[in-house]
C-alpha cells in the first residue's frame, strides 16, 4: 500500500505512559532523530516526584513532549498534535491539553477494566463517545509487541517492556525519522545484555513496520530541515549545558573546578555529569549536606580552585550563611540555583521561579552578590562561564538561577568554538602589595574591579588571616570602627553594582512598540514566542530579557522608560516586578502564575495583546 | 603532609601582630603557647601551613598564628577545611574547633570529617562550657548543669567527645590537657604525623564562665591518681605509686580499675593504639566517671586507612594520565560527544 506524504511544518508531540514505562527514553530517542534530521527542536519532560508511584494511577503518569519544525522555535509547544497514551491514566491526565482533531494512539492492552477503575473511568473513552474530536488510533501496543517477539529469547515481562520501542518505531514511521542513532542506541545501552538489544530492536522495526503496514494510518508525514546557523549541534538540556560550562570554565581559568554538591531534584544531574570529568581535573564531592556542600567549595577557593555548589531551593537557604561568608570574604563562588516549586519540598519536579527574591536579598546583613540567570537549556552553557568569569574576576559569590524547565528541557546547541570563549585566567597575588614591600594588605583592591588580592595557602610572604568579622580596609584585620564599617558596607555593595554587564537588547523590530515586555530566566521562549505571533498578527511589541539580574544593565532604566507600558510575566508573584518598580519607579503590569508549568506561547499571547490594543 | 625541610623557624616566627584577646588566664592562651613553640618542629614553611576556626573563643586562634588562616562561621570549619585540603593535599591543615562548635551546631561536619578521614588535625578544646555568648551550658556539660540558660540545671545527657568521634570511625583519637605543656605537644605531634583526620580533645580552662572544670585533673593532690597516662606498649598503670591498673576482665565487654597489687600483672592491658577495633579506645573512653577519676590521656586510638583527599586526587591522577590530549582538544572532544549533526 502506497501511503500519502504530507509535508507540515511544526509538530508537537506527546508520550505519556506510567512512570516505568520508559516515557522519558523513548522521547529522548524520537527527539535525538528528530536532532539528526535537522529539525529545530524544543522538548519538556514532566515526571512526577516519585520514582515508581502506583501503577497505571494519575500521580504516576510520566511524560515527555518534544516540539520540532522546519524553522527555528522558542518553546515545547502549548498543545500536543499527537499524544501517545500507554494507559488509561495517561489519557485521562493529558487529554486536558489536547485540541480537538488532535491524533489520539493509546495502548488498548492497557485499557481493561481494573486500569480503567484506577483513574474513575466507569466506561471506557474508547467507547463511550467521549474521543469523538479526536483522531484515536487504538493500537494493541502491549500484546503486538509480546507477539514480534515470540521467537527471541526474552521473558514476558522483558518483552512486555519493549512496548515503549514498538511506539518509538510507529511514530518514527509516522514522522519519517532516521532510526540508526536509536538501533546504535540500544546496542550500547544494552551492551551488557545482547537479548535486550534483540528485543529492543526488534519490537523497534515491528512498530515501524506495522506503520507501514495498517491501514488505520494512512498518512505520513515529513518536517523538512529548519534553517539553522551553519555549525555542528547537538541536542542538550540545560543540567548538561551547565556542566559543560562548568567544564570550560575551568579548562579557560586554567583553575581546577570544585563542585561541592548534595543530592537535590531537579539540580542532581549537574553533579553527575561533572564527576565523569576527573581528567580535567573536575573534583566532586558528595557533601553531607547543602551547608558542607558550599563550605567545602568555598575552602576550594580560598585555596585557589573554582569553588562550585550546586542546588535547588531548599539548599540555598541551608548555604545561605555560608554565601554571606563569601561576601565577607570576597572569594569566588558559583552557586547554581536550579529552581523548583516551593516553598518547602513544594513541587521538586515542577518549575518555578520563585527563588530570585532569596538570590538577591535573602542573607544577613547587607550581603550583595552577583545574580544572573540563563534564558534556555543551551544558553545554561553560556552562563556558567558568565557565572565564572564574574566569580573569579571581581571575587566574589554568584548565583545563578536556572530553573527545572531549563534544566530538563532540551534544544539543539551550536557547538562553540573552544578558542572563542572568554578567557578566564587569573592572576593569584604572588608579592607583598603594602608600600614598604614587605607588608602583605589582603583587602587592599584593585581599582578597576574593586576586587582584593586572591593570595592562595602555599605563597610565601604572603600569610595572612580572613574571617567573618569585620575587617578593617586594606589590612584586614579585625575592626569594630563605625566609619570603617560603613565604608566596608559600602565597598562590598559598589563591587558589585559596578560590574560592567552588557547592556540589555530590545527586539522592536519596527521600532514603534509602545509596550514592552521585559522577562529573565527560562520565560525567554514562550514570551518570543507570543511576541512573534502579535508581530505576524500586524500589533507591535517591543521584547527585552534580562540575563544579570545583579547587577542589572545599566542601561535599563532608559529602556524601561521608553515604552509607554511595560509588561513582566514571571512564573511567581512578581518578584522581578517588584524589584523594577522600587528602582526604575516604574508601573510594571506583573503577569504571573505558578502553576509549576512553564508559559503557554498562547496564553502570554492573549495577555500580551490586551496590553498593546489598551496602550 | 608536606616534607618536612631543613627551616630555622622559631615559636616567635608564628606569632602573628595581632593582640591577644583572650580573658586574662584563659587556658587558650597555654595552648597557643605551646602550639607555637611545637610549629617549628613540623619543618613546614609558614606558607603550607593553614589553621581554620569555627566560631566560639577558641576560633579566633587563627588571627594569633602568623601562617595561613581562616575564621569562619559556627561549626562549619571541618567542612571548609575537606573543601581546601582535597583540592590542596600539598597542605598542614589545622581546624580549631570548641566543644559548641564541633560537636552541636557542627556535629554533622564533624562526624563526616572523621568518616572520610580527611587529611586533617582537628583541636578541640573543650571547657564544657559556651563562653563566648557568656556561659550557656554545652554539649559536653555534665548532666544538671547551673548556667544561664539552664537555672535548675540541665536536662540532657552530655557527649563524650572520644566516644563519638570514635563512633564516627576516627583514624585517630587523642586526649590532652591545657596546662600540661609537653604532654601536649607530645600529642601534636603524634596527630601531626598521622596519615588522615586527627582527632585530638584538649581539656580548657575557662576561668570565667566554668572555672576549675578539670581541676582534678591538674591539682598535685589529686592528678596522679585521676588521670591515666596512656604509653603505647606499656601497661596501663597509675596512681601516685602505680597502684591503680586497667584490666579486660573475662566476660566483660570493657575495661575496669583494679587495684594493681592484686591483679596479676598478665592481666594488666598493654596499651596499643593500633588495635583495628575501635571497641578497645571506646572502652578507654568510657573508663572515667561523673567525677573525672580514671581519665585517659594520651593517644587512644591511632591506625591507619586511606585518607579522603589522597584518595580523590588518585582518580583525578589516574582519570588524567589516560590521555595525552591537551585540555583544549579534549574540551572540544567532550562538547561534541553523542549524537551531533552539521549544517552546512
Amino acid at each position: 500500500m502506497t501511503k500519502q506524504i504530507r509535508q507540515l511544518d511544526r509538530v508537537v508531540i506527546r508520550f505519556a505512559g506510567d512512570s516505568g514505562d520508559g516515557m522519558q527514553l523513548t522521547g529522548d530517542r524520537f527527539t535525538s532523530e528528530t536532532a539528526q534530521l535537522g529539525n529545530d527542536i524544543s522538548t519538556l519532560p514532566n515526571f512526577p516526584a516519585e520514582i515508581r508511584a502506583p501503577a497505571g494511577t494519575l500521580p504516576g503518569v510520566s511524560s515527555f513532549q518534544v516540539h520540532f519544525a522546519d524553522y527555528d522555535i522558542l518553546t515545547p509547544g502549548d498543545a500536543p498534535n499527537v499524544l501517545v497514551a500507554m494507559n488509561p491514566a495517561a489519557l485521562k491526565a493529558n487529554l486536558v491539553d489536547l485540541p480537538r482533531g488532535a491524533d489520539v494512539i493509546v495502548n488498548t492492552d492497557e485499557f481493561t477494566k481494573r486500569n480503567l477503575a484506577k483513574v474513575g473511568y466507569q466506561v471506557s473513552p474508547l467507547d463511550d463517545g467521549s474521543l469523538d474530536g479526536y483522531v484515536v488510533h487504538p493500537v494493541a501496543l502491549t500484546s503486538m509487541t509480546v507477539g514480534a517477539l515470540a521467537g527471541l529469547e526474552v521473558s514476558k515481562k522483558d518483552a512486555e517492556r519493549a512496548k515503549n520501542m514498538f511506539a518509538l518505531g510507529l511514530l518514527s514511521w509516522m514522522y519519517s525519522r532516521p532510526y540508526e542513532s536509536t538501533l546504535r542506541f540500544l546496542e550500547r545501552k544494552f551492551a551488557a545484555r545482547p537479548e535486550l538489544v534483540a528485543a529492543n530492536v526488534a519490537a523497534f522495526r515491528a512498530g515501524w513496520n506495522f506503520g507501514e503496514t495498517t491501514e488505520d494510518f494512512s498518512v505520513r508525514y515529513e518536517v523538512k530541515p529548519a534553517k539553522m546557523v551553519a555549525g555542528t549541534y547537538r541536542n542538550i538540556t540545560g543540567n548538561q549545558a551547565l556542566s559543560l560550562g562548568l567544564v570550560a570554565a575551568g579548562v579557560r581559568s586554567g583553575l581546577p573546578v570544585f563542585l561541592g554538591a548534595y543530592p537535590i531534584t531537579p539540580a542532581s544531574d549537574i553533579l553527575h555529569e561533572l564527576s565523569k570529568h576527573k581528567r580535567f581535573g573536575v573534583v566532586t564531592m558528595q557533601a553531607e549536606d547543602e551547608i558542607a556542600a558550599v563550605g567545602a567549595a568555598l575552602g576550594a577557593s580560598y585555596g585557589g580552585s573554582l569553588g562550585v555548589t550546586t542546588t535547588s531551593g531548599p539548599g540555598v537557604a541551608l548555604k545561605s550563611e555560608t554565601i554571606s561568608l563569601a561576601v565577607a570574604l570576597e572569594l569566588p563562588l558559583v552557586v547554581v540555583d536550579v529552581q523548583r516549586a516551593g516553598p518547602s519540598t513544594g513541587m521538586p519536579t515542577k518549575t518555578e521561579q520563585a527563588d530570585l527574591n532569596m538570590a538577591l536579598f535573602g542573607r544577613h546583613g547587607e550581603a550583595p552578590v552577583a545574580v544572573i540567570a540563563p534564558k534556555s537549556p543551551a544558553d545554561c552553557f553560556h552562563a556558567a562561564l558568565e557565572a565564572a568569569r564574574i566569580a573569579l574576576t571581581y571575587r566574589t559569590p554568584v548565583i545563578l538561577l536556572s530553573d527545572n524547565y531549563v534544566a530538563n528541557g532540551s534544544e539543539p546547541w551550536l557547538l562553540p568554538d573552544i578558542d572563542s570563549l572568554p578567557d578566564l585566567r587569573v592572576q593569584f597575588a604572588t608579592a607583598p602589595n603594602g608600600e614598604d614591600g614587605t607588608t602583605f594588605l589582603p583587602y587592599l583592591r584593585d581599582p578597576a574591579t574593586l576586587a582584593r588580592p586572591w593570595a592562595v595557602p602555599g605563597t610565601p610572604g604572603l600569610e595572612h588571616r580572613i574571617g567573618g568579622l569585620e575587617k578593617a580596609d586594606k589590612t584586614g584585620d579585625i575592626s569594630y570602627d563605625p566609619a570603617n564599617h560603613d565604608l566596608m558596607v559600602r565597598t562590598r555593595a559598589a563591587r558589585i553594582d559596578t560590574i560592567p554587564v552588557p547592556d540589555i537588547e530590545v527586539e522592536d523590530p519596527d521600532g514603534d512598540a509602545r509596550v514592552l515586555v521585559l522577562g529573565w530566566g527560562s520565560t525567554y521562549g514562550p514570551i518570543g514566542a507570543a511576541c512573534r505571533t502579535l508581530r505576524q498578527r500586524g500589533l507591535a511589541i517591543a521584547q527585552a530579557h534580562l540575563r544579570h539580574l545583579a547587577p542589572m544593565p545599566a542601561n535599563l532604566g532608559d529602556v524601561l522608560r521608553a515604552y509607554d507600558r511595560v509588561v513582566i510575566p514571571e512564573m511567581n508573584l512578581g518578584q522581578l516586578a517588584h524589584v523594577i518598580r522600587a528602582r526604575y519607579l516604574i508601573d510594571a503590569i506583573g503577569y504571573n502564575q505558578v502553576r509549576g508549568l512553564p508559559f503557554t506561547a498562547a496564553e502570554l499571547e492573549t495577555t500580551l495583546e490586551e496590553v498593546v490594543k489598551n496602550a | 603532609m608536606p616534607e618536612p625541610t631543613a627551616l630555622k623557624l622559631t615559636a616567635k616566627d608564628f606569632k602573628s601582630d595581632q593582640e591577644v584577646r583572650w580573658c586574662p588566664g584563659c587556658g587558650d592562651y597555654a595552648i597557643l603557647a605551646a602550639v607555637q613553640g611545637f610549629m617549628p618542629e613540623l619543618g613546614i614553611p609558614r606558607e603550607n601551613i593553614v589553621f581554620i576556626s569555627g566560631i566560639g573563643c577558641s576560633s579566633r586562634f587563627p588571627y594569633y598564628m602568623n601562617t595561613y588562616g581562616m575564621h569562619s562561621i559556627h561549626g562549619r570549619a571541618p567542612a571548609i577545611a575537606t573543601g581546601l585540603s582535597t583540592t590542596r593535599p600539598d597542605l598542614s591543615i589545622w581546624v580549631v574547633t570548641g566543644d559548641g562548635d564541633a560537636l552541636s551546631i557542627g556535629g554533622n561536619h564533624l562526624i563526616h570529617a572523621l568518616r572520610r578521614n580527611v587529611n586533617l588535625k582537628i583541636l578541640l578544646f573543650n571547657n564544657r562550657i559556651y563562653g563566648l555568648t557568656k556561659g550557656q551550658y554545652s554539649p559536653t556539660s555534665e548532666i544538671g548543669k547551673i548556667t544561664k540558660s539552664t537555672p535548675v540545671g540541665s536536662a540532657d545527657a552530655p557527649f563524650n567527645p572520644l566516644s563519638l568521634a570514635l563512633g564516627a570511625e576516627a583514624t585517630f583519637v587523642a586526649r590532652t590537657i591545657d596546662s600540661d605543656r609537653k604532654h601536649l605537644q607530645s600529642v601534636l605531634r603524634a596527630a601531626a604525623e598521622h596519615q588522615g583526620s586527627a582527632f585530638v580533645e584538649i581539656y580548657q580552662n575557662c576561668n570565667i564562665f566554668n572555672d576549675g572544670a578539670f581541676d582534678q585533673l591538674k591539682e598535685p593532690a589529686t592528678r596522679d591518681d585521676y588521670l591515666i597516662r596512656l604509653e603505647h606498649r606499656q601497661p596501663i598503670t597509675f596512681g601516685t605509686d602505680g597502684q591503680f591498673c586497667v584490666v579486660h576482665p573475662p566476660g566483660g565487654f570493657g575495661l575496669e580499675v583494679r587495684e594493681t597489687a592484686t591483679t596479676p600483672t598478665d592481666q594488666i592491658v598493654v596499651h596499643d593504639a593500633t588495635v583495628t577495633d575501635p571497641a578497645y579506645a571506646f572502652a578507654l573512653t568510657r573508663l572515667p566517671g561523673p567525677d573525672l577519676r580514671n581519665t585517659p590521656i594520651g593517644v587512644l586510638r591511632s591506625v591507619n586507612r586511606p585518607a579522603y583527599d589522597t584518595v580523590v586526587q588518585e582518580q583525578v591522577a589516574t582519570a588524567k594520565a589516560r590521555t595525552d590530549q591537551t585540555l583544549e582538544q579534549q574540551l572540544a572532544r567532550l562538547l561534541a560527544n553523542g549524537d551531533t549533526w552539521t549544517i552546512i
